[in-house]
Formats: C-alpha cells, sequence, structure tokens
C-alpha cells in the first residue's frame, strides 16, 4: 500500500493518494456498505456501472460469515476476492459494522469483543479474528478494538484503551497477520474523554501499523463534542499515513471528520435511505440541482432527499436527477420506481441503492476538488446552509 | 395481426420459427418470464436482456390494480413505463382473479370478484379485460377466456368451453388495437378430446393471430397433460403460434416443443429461485441444503452465466433465504438456464439434430434411465427416438 497526501485546506482537511492492489484511490473516499461482501441490493454485474474506481472501495465485517462460510471453505475457494467474484475490488476488513455487527460493549471482555449480529451475540477473540483474517485475504484489515459508546464510566472507557492496544498487539504479532497479505490499520478508541483519545492515539502511533482506524464514534456522542475529540486524535497521527473513521455516515458527519483530517469513511447513510425509499438530490458541485427550482416544497422534499414512495411521483416521468449518469437516472423514471415500492418489489431498492450510491461518491469527489482548490471550509458552510435554507422555506410557505 | 410467425426448422412436429411482435424479432420455441408487476423480482432490464430474455408477460390483474392500466396508458404504455425494449405479453386478469380471490364468481357477463381494495363486488367483462389491456400495449394480449382447473370434471367443463367461444368473439369486437397487438385466443375443454376439438376449431374460425391452449398446469395428471397438447397442437394452424399456458418445468417444455408449441410461460424459474432452488440440467439443486455449506462448486459446471462464473454453491447457500442478494442471483441463473434451453431447443431443431438434443436431455435429467412413463409416450407420438443410449 502507498499513501500520500497531496493536498491541504484550512489546516486538517486533505487530499491524498491511495494505491492499493491495482487501484489508485482519491482520499477522502468513501467505503461502500457490503453484506457478506456483496452490496445489499445492487448485483455484482451491475456494479461496474459505478463510477470507478470510487466504487472499488468496499468495507466488510468478518462477522457476516460467522455461521455463514467457514475459514476452511473460505481458504479453499482463495479467499474473499475469489469468493465473491470481485478481483478488482478492494477489501477492507473491519469488524464493526452500523448495521449488521454492533459493537456490544456490555458483553465485551478481557476474552474478546462481543457483537450483535443476525446470528445472535458472538464474541470475537483476537486469535479467532485473525483466523478469519487470514482466511479471507482482505486488501487491508483494522485490528480488533473494544468500541464503547460515550456514556460509559471512566473506568469502562480507560478499561476499552487498554484493551484496544493490547489486542491491536495480538493482533499484529500473531503469525497469522504475514499470511493474510493485507495491509493494517491501528485501532484508536477512548470514547469521549479526550485524554484517553490522546493516550490511546500516542499508543497507536508508535506501532507498526500502516494506517489508523478511529473507532468508537458514531456511537452516542453529540456532533459538537466530536470536534475535539477528533481533533485531539487527528494531531498526534503522522500525516503521513491513512486515518479511517467508523459511524460517521452524514454528509455533515463525513464534513466534520474531513475537517478533522480523516480520509476514508464508511456510511450506513446509503442503505437507510434506500430502505426508507428516499433518493438523493442534494446539489453539491457533482451532481446537478433536480429540475424547476419552483418546485412545491411539501413534506416529502428538502433539497436532500425525495421519498419516492411519496403519490406526487405517481406520474413524473422524469429521472430522479436530471442529468444524474447512473444507471437509475439513464434508465427509469420517479414513476415507475414509486411503483415498484408501492408494489413491493426488489427491484426498487436495487435502483435505489445504485443511485444513492452514484450520488453520495459523488459527493465525495466534490469534497476532493474542494480540498485541492483550497476551499473546503467555504465548501463545508456552503453546504450545510444549503441544508438548513430549506427548514426556514418551509415555515415561510406555511406562515 | 400484428406478428410474423415464420418457420425455419423442423423436426417431425416440432418446430423452430421467427416470430417478429411489433417491439423485437423472437426466436421460438422460447419461454416467458413472469414479470407480474411490472418487473421480473430483482432483476433489471439490462441483466434480463443479456440472459435473453425475449418476452415478459405481465399480470393485467396487478397491474390494473397497481399503479392502474389508465396511469400506464398515461405514461405512454408498459413498454415505456418500464423501459423495457422488447415484447411483452398479457394476460387477461381472469385465471388470477379466480386463483387469487375469494368470492370470485363467473358468470355470462364475466368475472364477478371482490375488490382487494376495498370489498366492493366488481366484474371483469371481455371487453373490460380487454379495453385493459390496450391501455397496457403489450405485443400480445389474451382473450378472456373462461378457465376451469382440469381437477373438475362434469358439466362446468362443456359450459366453460362453449362460454370461451362466446366471449371470443367479444374479446375481438372490443380489440381497438388490432394493428399494435395481438390477440390470441385460448383453447378450453378440460381433458375431453371431443370438447377440446370443438374449442380448437371454434378459435380457428376466428382467424386469430396466435393461440393458447389453456386450462393445464393445474393439478392433473402428466399422462393427461400431453395428450391434450398433442391433440391441440396437432388440429391448431402450422402458420401460427401456440402457446402453452402456465408451463413449466423443463422437462415439460421439450415434450411440449416435441409435440409442436412454441410459447411457455411460468413462475416457476424465478418463484423457486427465492426457495433456494437452482434448475441445473440434473433437475434441481437445492442450494439450502445442508451439504452445500462447504461445496466450492459453481451451481452447475455447464453454466456460462455470470452466476456459475463467479460463484461457489457454498457462497450462494450462505445467501438464501437470508439476503435479498441470493434471491437474486438464483433468479439470475434460473432464468438464464431457461433462455439456454429455449436456444437449443430453436437451435437443436434447424441445425437438423434435435432428436439427439432430446436424448441427451432426458439422459442428464434421468441418468439411470427411468424415463417417466408419460414422457415416453409422448416422445412415441412426437416420432422421437428415446430409447438408444447416445454416445
Amino acid at each position: 500500500m502507498k499513501f500520500a497526501v497531496k493536498a491541504w485546506s484550512n489546516g486538517r482537511a486533505r487530499a491524498g493518494l491511495l494505491q492499493l492492489g491495482s487501484c489508485e484511490l482519491e482520499t477522502p473516499a468513501l467505503l461502500l456498505t457490503t453484506r457478506k461482501g456483496l452490496p445489499v441490493f445492487i448485483s455484482p454485474d451491475l456494479l461496474p456501472s459505478l463510477p470507478s474506481p470510487d466504487s472499488r472501495l468496499l468495507q466488510f465485517s468478518p462477522l457476516h460469515f460467522l455461521d455463514a462460510i467457514s475459514p476452511k471453505t473460505m481458504s479453499e475457494v482463495g479467499g474473499l476476492h475469489q469468493m465473491l467474484g470481485l478481483k478488482d475490488h478492494i477489501f477492507v476488513a473491519v469488524p464493526r459494522d452500523s448495521i449488521l455487527s454492533l459493537p456490544d460493549y456490555g458483553s465485551t471482555n478481557k476474552m474478546g469483543a462481543s457483537f450483535e449480529t443476525p446470528c445472535g451475540r458472538r464474541m470475537i477473540k483476537p486469535a479467532e479474528y485473525m483466523q478469519m483474517v487470514s482466511s479471507m485475504k482482505p486488501n487491508m484489515w483494522v485490528t480488533l478494538a473494544d468500541e464503547v459508546p460515550a456514556w460509559v464510566s471512566e473506568k469502562r472507557n480507560k478499561t476499552s484503551v487498554d484493551r484496544t492496544v493490547r489486542w491491536l498487539n495480538d493482533c499484529i504479532t500473531s503469525n497469522l497477520a504475514t499470511t493474510s497479505g493485507g495491509v493494517v490499520f491501528g485501532s484508536i478508541v477512548g470514547g469521549s474523554r479526550v485524554e484517553e483519545r490522546q493516550r490511546c492515539a500516542q499508543e497507536v502511533a508508535r506501532q507498526n501499523v500502516s494506517g489508523y482506524y478511529i473507532g468508537g464514534f458514531g456511537l452516542g456522542e453529540s456532533m459538537e463534542e466530536r470536534t475535539s475529540l477528533l481533533n485531539a486524535v487527528t494531531d498526534i497521527l503522522p500525516e503521513e499515513k491513512p486515518r479511517q473513521i467508523s459511524g460517521l455516515g452524514l454528509p455533515e458527519e463525513v464534513l466534520q471528520g474531513v475537517a478533522a483530517g480523516v480520509d476514508l469513511f464508511d456510511s450506513a447513510y446509503i442503505y437507510h435511505l434506500t430502505l426508507g425509499g428516499f433518493a438523493l438530490v442534494f446539489h453539491s458541485e457533482e451532481t446537478r440541482r433536480p429540475g424547476s427550482g419552483d418546485q412545491l416544497r411539501d413534506t416529502s422534499i428538502d433539497d436532500t432527499k425525495i421519498n419516492l414512495k411519496a403519490t406526487v411521483y405517481r406520474k413524473d416521468s422524469s429521472p430522479i436527477v436530471e442529468g444524474c449518469n447512473c444507471y437509475t437516472c439513464q434508465n427509469h423514471t420517479k414513476a415507475y420506481i414509486n411503483h415498484l415500492f408501492n408494489v413491493h418489489e426488489m427491484l426498487a431498492q436495487i435502483l435505489l441503492e445504485i443511485h444513492n450510491t452514484h450520488h453520495y461518491l459523488g459527493f465525495f469527489r466534490s469534497i476532493r476538488k474542494a480540498i485541492k482548490e483550497g476551499r473546503f471550509e467555504q465548501f463545508r458552510e456552503k453546504f450545510i446552509r444549503s441544508r438548513r435554507d430549506h427548514i426556514f422555506d418551509a415555515a415561510a410557505v406555511s406562515a | 395481426m400484428a406478428l410474423r410467425f415464420e418457420i425455419l426448422g423442423r423436426f417431425n412436429r416440432a418446430r423452430a420459427a421467427q416470430l417478429t411482435l411489433p417491439h423485437f424479432v423472437c426466436q421460438t420455441p422460447l419461454f416467458m418470464p413472469v414479470g407480474t408487476q411490472g418487473t421480473i423480482k430483482g432483476l433489471s432490464n439490462n441483466q434480463l436482456e443479456d440472459i435473453g430474455c425475449q418476452i415478459i408477460l405481465g399480470n393485467t390483474y396487478h397491474l390494473a390494480l397497481r399503479p392502474t392500466s389508465e396511469l400506464i396508458d398515461e405514461m405512454g404504455g408498459l413498454h415505456k413505463f418500464m423501459n423495457w425494449p422488447r415484447a411483452l405479453l398479457t394476460d387477461s386478469g381472469g385465471f388470477q382473479m379466480v386463483s387469487l380471490l375469494h368470492l370470485a364468481d363467473i358468470t355470462e357477463k364475466g368475472v364477478t370478484f371482490q375488490s382487494p381494495v376495498d370489498g366492493k363486488p366488481m366484474l371483469l367483462t371481455p371487453e373490460e379485460s380487454i379495453q385493459i389491456q390496450n391501455r397496457i400495449g403489450a405485443d400480445i394480449i389474451m382473450a378472456l377466456d373462461d378457465v376451469v382447473r382440469t381437477t373438475i370434471t362434469g358439466p362446468r367443463i362443456e359450459e366453460a368451453m362453449y362460454r370461451t367461444l362466446r366471449w371470443i368473439d367479444r374479446c375481438i369486437a372490443a380489440h381497438k388495437r388490432p394493428h399494435e397487438q395481438n390477440l390470441f385466443g385460448i383453447v378450453q375443454g378440460g381433458l375431453d378430446p371431443v370438447l377440446r376439438d370443438i374449442c380448437v376449431r371454434g378459435l380457428v374460425d376466428r382467424n386469430l393471430p396466435g393461440y393458447a391452449i389453456g386450462g393445464l398446469a393445474g393439478g392433473e395428471d402428466k399422462d393427461s397433460f400431453w395428450r391434450v397438447v398433442a391433440q391441440c397442437t396437432a388440429a391448431l394452424p402450422e402458420d401460427k403460434p401456440r402457446y402453452v399456458m402456465g408451463v413449466g418445468y423443463p422437462l415439460d417444455i421439450v415434450v411440449c416443443s416435441a409435440l409442436g408449441a412454441d410459447m411457455y410461460d411460468c413462475v416457476y424459474p424465478t418463484r423457486t429461485a427465492r426457495f433456494g432452488t437452482a434448475l441445473v440440467p440434473e433437475g434441481v439443486l437445492k442450494l439450502k441444503h445442508k451439504a452445500m455449506a462447504d461445496d466450492t462448486r459453481p451451481i452447475d459446471s455447464t453454466c456460462e452465466c455470470m452466476v456459475c462464473k463467479n460463484y461457489t454453491r457454498a457462497y450462494i447457500h450462505c445467501l438464501v433465504t437470508k439476503d435479498a442478494m441470493g434471491s437474486q442471483l438464483l433468479s439470475y441463473h434460473n432464468l438464464f438456464y431457461m433462455m439456454k434451453l429455449s436456444r437449443n431447443l430453436h437451435s437443436s431443431i434447424i441445425e437438423g439434430r434435435f432428436p439427439e438434443f432430446v436424448c441427451k436431455f432426458l439422459q442428464k435429467m434421468f441418468p439411470e434411465g427411468d424415463v417417466p412413463e408419460w414422457v415416453c409416450n409422448a416422445m412415441e407420438v412426437a416420432g422421437i427416438d428415446i430409447s438408444s443410449p447416445n454416445s
């Protein structure tokens, strides 16, 4: 793996170039959510229709494969890339996944980390985790961490840091670490205590890892307190190694993370939008504003997203976003997708996940462009303001 | 008439043809997947094109309910609404009503039923069915028939057959777009050869663009099934397509093609996919089975579809019944299998190797040589020698 920072903007925000496998990716970048390695809805032969190489970065949790594929079978097939028929994609292993593998800090103990999974509550010890990683051979994997929410006691928080550092050591010194062939990111926790965050970051920065996974966010801390915690970590970490984070999924949260110097993000945003029938339409420079600006301001529309289940779209023969190059907008209308949702057809979510992924990847592209042009803070402020403007408009209309 | 049917090759009763419809030029024999509500569950249009689907079936009953035929018409027809560039076929809505609804009843006027939306009594007449299908705009539309299950006996069958003939005239009269949409008549008559004969002659008299053999695929024994198909294909005109409704299993399709049928539809391939079952040359493969968990072979090593080229049984096993992706991938494979079967039937007839194809097909499915008696009997009538093992 090779990583280099290419540009800075307004302090900590940076644009970089990450080389992993045969892929050269620009950061900040989005890791796509998967279930058992494949997108939740987009079938693998439709993946190439998404922008490349942006869409080649896939995040997965090895825990999805518990009770699914044994490490033995996984090894026999030759690892995840072979098992999933996605040889040119970049797989990043993170035990935590905001949808199907939620850290269960109450059950985690000194033996291992506990997660709520579709197979019930499962505990993973460092040795077991390394066995999974070595059989799956992801391009990148993060060390096992004890991620705790913001409200735990000081004692519990401190323990999570000690444990995470110890497990990091267990993982990287395991002899399976070399056989996995992948790049390792050291995990950093510390909850909502700045000193613990700093302590953990210092410990991990000393380790022989290729990058950093900042865990424990998106677990109950407020957006306001997050900035100082993030900065406390990134200020300590070496600049030339990439930083990944979990749990900062919303556009505003991504912007917050970028401002703090984070390079890689996973997000459950697309998943939740898709399930709810929402399509992203917000304007960033990479994506055009939807058709008429004088569209009715009703509760089914804000400038971010539209709810395709709403009856207002029953006869709308326009694409979700005019000018969008995704498969969905090039081939289908809002009316058709509205119908598919009404009759509970799977194709609705497939089409929507394609569009939402395409759109969100465009958002990340805008971020990178803004950083490279030295105007990230303006970009961020403008974006947040435009998202809130519709609230004032709606209030004005109803007054 | 809005189609052209050109026979390009034969073997005894079997024919391979080119069926030119307003939206697409098709090769028969062909299988039509069922896209009940304007979509084949979980598959996108470009996947369906990749698989080789030529005609997709839409269910009039479901579409009339949601989003309504008026809306579809306003949006420019179902082709435009779905953005499906190839051919479409809609059924009349009658069968769905009778099979899906409580208190559905058939009178001379039409099918009376309780609206599933508000329980109001409603009536689907032949005229209404055709009007709905005119609005939907499919290349082929089906007459409203009085369909009776073949497991029923007695005077009801005769009543239904004659009513079907009376209704075809009402359908023809109501059809407003005969130059863009082909109205197929449906042969009824249960398992009674006399009734079937009367119905065939009655429909042929109306000189329709194509004919369907209805009322089968509903639980009758296989021996009766093939005999009805054989009788109808022998009596229906040579130069028009013959569509056996609700068929089905690959074996049934091979037999019916040998007997001279051209078109088929069934929910089986896609429905069975959602239950974790894959179609393979040997029959079926149940991916849910524990033994699949460590099986690193593809579903079918002879299949060139994207699923078999990329995935192991073990992986599909861990998806089926748990993740939507499992249904998607299996539906993809199963439909690919059916379209490959269609292509093989067509090309083997044209290339003069149909009997060999049939023999190989049966050999794979019945390696012990235990071909069911009904298949043997049907093949004898079709003039295909399946007795000797093929090298």
